[in-house]
């Protein structure tokens, strides 16, 4: 039994193989070619941008982080032979496509503007205040033709610059930072910054105060629960199993 | 250029198991699989769980931990040879001065950053280094929640009895009391920074429950939970100009004469000359160890989570515990290709997702703990034969996604989980109309340096907050509980750093004297290795390229 089960580890491995291992070259059957720094390289169709550059021979120490699409950090630029357009994407997110010309855009230098939360009035012109170049917006759209995450991002500068924190905080929600937005801008605008800025004004003042932490914070500071607790962490392991049964029993579920 | 012809994303003969899915999906719609009895729990993991099936660990050979068991992959690490040679390192010129350097900048490490900011510690004296870029972090990719207590029919100590259930009673209870206690705290500390948290008509927090746990206390944002609380104190941290530096990760610690923690070597990515930091406590907030690979299995986790915390902290003698269990998560992408082992969030579950077999049957409640939970889907797939297999040779289960629209109504799965629809999107799949096929994936570090309720490791002057540190979960971490974990211990450790420095001197003399002597540990202990640790970055370079690769520039 025990052997049986080794083996199964080593059956799931094996199926696994492909993500945790690298690719074994017999087994593919497509193949593409893609550019970088307008060299060619061949490589199984198929992959993400970022696996096709790793397979090319890449190891990522910048241009790379969570693979996943949620921090921004593989932007990427490219065109397609035969096409003159010039395209953004997240190399972790977009499939490797034959003919493609690659650039990783691992940093934009873009400015933040500091400012005190706790003492900045809930004033619409806030934004304007910190970051000015928003009033320079030809309204090109380019940035939202830039987004990978397919954001409204020209409509929420414009919200911005009417100083609408709701639908600023609303359409900006999905931004994952990874700065192509401002570096395509003609207006040198830094988008994703300045919707930062206007989700923490509307979290912050713009939401009311969510009356059960309030309360709960204050019980807790009280001592309210010290007594229950004491109790609880004085229980045998048994005693305790008994205690957790009967509550996964009783449980909410939807 | 598709090897198979697909059909809305999926081959033909998956689309076949699919209908059977939609065939069942209305008679399962308000009927669910009985919860696993505790003994029907032991017997699912003993049997199928990657922790307890034999061949994937060994004892530790040296060091506090000596005989203590954890995966190979990570005993590699402990019985690897450092990356620098010690003696050819100036430690005399120091590059940074501060009084606490913080190793990683995901939540863990932000917080720490703020609250030491917020106790007494000027800007300029606090400093986190990044391997990558500051929010580089797993917390980023947190989709489901964090969990507070904060509803009334909730306490901190029924959140408590989940936790010490979920991971086994092994769990450090005071640790525990501290996370649970501490959470609406954080909770609200964020809201008050400007985090966006979803609510309900009436403004109350919109909560909902996770695997093994008994209330709906699981706060979100869409599935952009660990996004926007990390986006949020990053630019706070920003706003108040606290030291940080990026794509410099540290590749050891440094001692005092006397063993105490008083700074760090950091190696410049770009340029690889190293500088010194002389600081008076360090915290540690380097994340997990999912791209460890461990058992080859695929992993939910950042490109850097590549365990540099416990190594470097091992080194210097700190006290691990926990290390002989991985957190397999039990839904990761099993299809297609490109997305493999990327997370599924448990929050579909709770929203009314089920996982159902290749014949459109259910075969487990879908909210047990998660090491249950994947231990059941592992068993379907490869004791009942009852897995799907996708074109490169994975096997999956379904979960059936379309149900959650079904349930909510109409754009609830659009509105809830935006990030996960895009992502399918992205490569063909519409999940609002089709099921999703998973697999467990690895997720998470367990155990980790053995922390008290304020992050004080057996090592003075050393810290360690969030997944790196061990003692909290136990055997197995419950959704929603690391966000927190680094939100609570983060805030923690940053406070009693804060603490901590005021009444200590810098140390006069920086040493690599713990290095040296680990070095000789490993040669007493004959081990003959070429591996170096940390290793930074995994290495998902072509075979065919490292064979030709050669080394002309050093």
């Amino acid at each position: 039994m025990e052997e049986k089960r080794r083996d199964l580890m080593e059956e799931i491995a094996e199926a696994n193989s492909s993500a945790s291992s690298g690719i074994d070259d017999k087994k593919i059957k497509h193949w593409i070619h893609i550019y970088v720094l307008g060299k060619q390289y061949k490589v199984p169709a198929s992959l993400t941008i970022m696996q096709a550059l790793e397979y090319a021979g890449y190891r990522f120490n910048k241009s790379v982080g969570c693979r996943a699409g949620f921090c921004g950090a593989c932007s990427t630029m490219y065109r397609v032979e035969g096409d003159y357009k010039i395209k953004t994407a997240l190399a972790c997110q977009t499939m490797a496509e034959d003919g493609m010309y690659l650039v990783q855009i691992p940093f934009s230098p873009a400015v933040k503007a500091k400012y005190d939360i706790n003492n900045e009035p809930y004033d619409g012109n806030v934004f304007l205040k910190y970051y000015p170049e928003l009033a320079r917006c030809v309204s090109c759209n380019t940035c939202t033709k830039t987004c990978p995450q397919d954001l409204q991002v020209m409509d929420y500068v414009q919200a911005a610059i009417k100083g609408d924190f709701q639908k600023v905080a609303e359409w900006s929600f999905d931004c994952i930072q990874c700065g192509l937005c401002a570096v395509r801008c003609p207006a040198e605008i830094v988008q994703y910054h300045a919707a930062q800025l206007g989700r923490r004004m509307y979290g912050k003042y713009g939401l009311s105060e969510e009356p059960n932490i309030v309360k709960r914070v204050e019980e807790i500071m009280s001592g309210k629960f010290e007594e229950e607790f004491k109790k609880v962490m004085s229980l045998q392991k048994d005693e305790l199993e008994k205690v957790y049964v009967k509550q996964q029993n009783e449980r909410e579920i939807y | 250029m598709a090897e198979l012809k697909l059909i809305n994303g999926y081959p033909e003969y998956m689309r076949e198991s699919i209908k059977l899915v939609e065939k069942t999906r209305n008679k399962r719609l308000n009927t669910l699989p009985k919860q696993m009895t505790m003994e029907e729990r032991d017997e699912v993991l003993r049997t199928y769980h990657p922790d307890y099936v034999e061949g994937g660990k060994r004892a530790i050979r040296i060091g506090q931990n000596k005989g203590d068991i954890a995966p190979n992959e990570v005993v590699d690490l402990l019985e690897a040879y450092p990356v620098i040679e010690p003696d050819e390192l100036n430690l005399n010129e120091i590059d940074y001065d501060v009084d606490i350097l913080i190793i990683g900048g995901g939540l863990a490490g932000t917080s720490a950053a703020i609250l030491a900011n917020d106790n007494g510690i000027p800007a300029d004296k606090i400093l986190i280094a990044n391997k990558l870029r500051h929010g580089d972090a797993n917390s980023m990719m947190a989709q489901g929640g964090t969990q507070a207590a904060d509803r009334p029919n909730d306490s901190p100590v029924i959140h408590y009895i989940d936790v010490m259930g979920g991971g086994h009673f092994a769990n450090k209870p005071d640790v525990v009391k501290a996370l649970t206690e501490d959470a609406p705290v954080a909770i609200k500390w964020l809201s008050e920074l400007g985090a966006i948290f979803d609510r309900n008509e009436d403004g109350t927090f919109k909560e909902l429950t996770g695997g093994g746990t008994s209330r709906k206390r699981m706060h979100s944002c869409q599935d952009y939970t660990g996004m926007e609380e990390l986006r949020v104190l990053r630019d706070e941290f920003r706003n108040r100009d606290i030291g940080n530096i990026e794509y410099s990760p540290v590749v050891e610690l440094l001692t005092d004469p006397s063993g105490k923690a008083s700074g760090a070597v950091l190696w410049n990515t770009e340029t690889e000359e190293y500088k010194i930091v002389r600081a008076k406590a360090i915290i540690i907030a380097t994340g997990g160890f999912g791209r460890l690979h461990i058992r080859h299995f695929p992993t939910t986790n950042h490109y850097g989570a590549t365990a540099d915390g416990i190594v470097l902290a091992y080194r210097a003698g700190a006290k691990l515990r926990d290390t002989d269990t991985v957190q397999y998560h039990p839904t990761g992408a099993a299809y297609p290709q490109q997305i493999i082992g990327l997370l599924l969030t448990e929050k579909l579950r709770t929203s009314g997702a089920q996982p159902i077999n290749v014949h459109g049957e259910q075969f487990v409640f879908p909210l047990e703990p998660r090491d249950v939970e994947a231990s059941a889907i592992i068993r379907e797939c490869y004791g009942n034969n009852n897995g799907v297999e996708t074109p490169t040779g994975m096997r999956g289960v379904w979960l059936d996604t379309p149900l959650i629209d079904i349930k909510n109504g109409k754009g609830t799965t659009e509105k809830a989980f935006p990030a996960m629809v895009r992502m399918f999107k992205r490569f063909g799949v519409d999940m609002i109309k089709d099921p999703v096929l998973v697999f467990p994936t690895l997720h998470y570090q367990n155990g980790g340096v053995e922390t008290d309720p304020w992050g004080h490791t057996n090592i003075e002057g050393l810290f360690v907050a969030g997944e790196v540190s061990g003692g909290v979960h136990g055997k197995n971490r419950l959704m929603g509980n690391s966000t927190l974990d680094c939100l609570v211990f983060g805030r923690r450790s940053g406070i009693e750093a804060a603490k901590y420095v005021k009444n200590v001197q810098h140390a006069g003399e920086l040493t690599l004297k713990h290095v040296e002597k680990y070095v000789s540990m490993l040669k007493d202990e004959k081990i003959e290795t070429t591996r170096k640790a940390p290793i930074l970055f995994p290495d998902y370079r072509g075979k065919k390229v490292l064979e030709r690769k050669i080394d002309l520039m050093h």
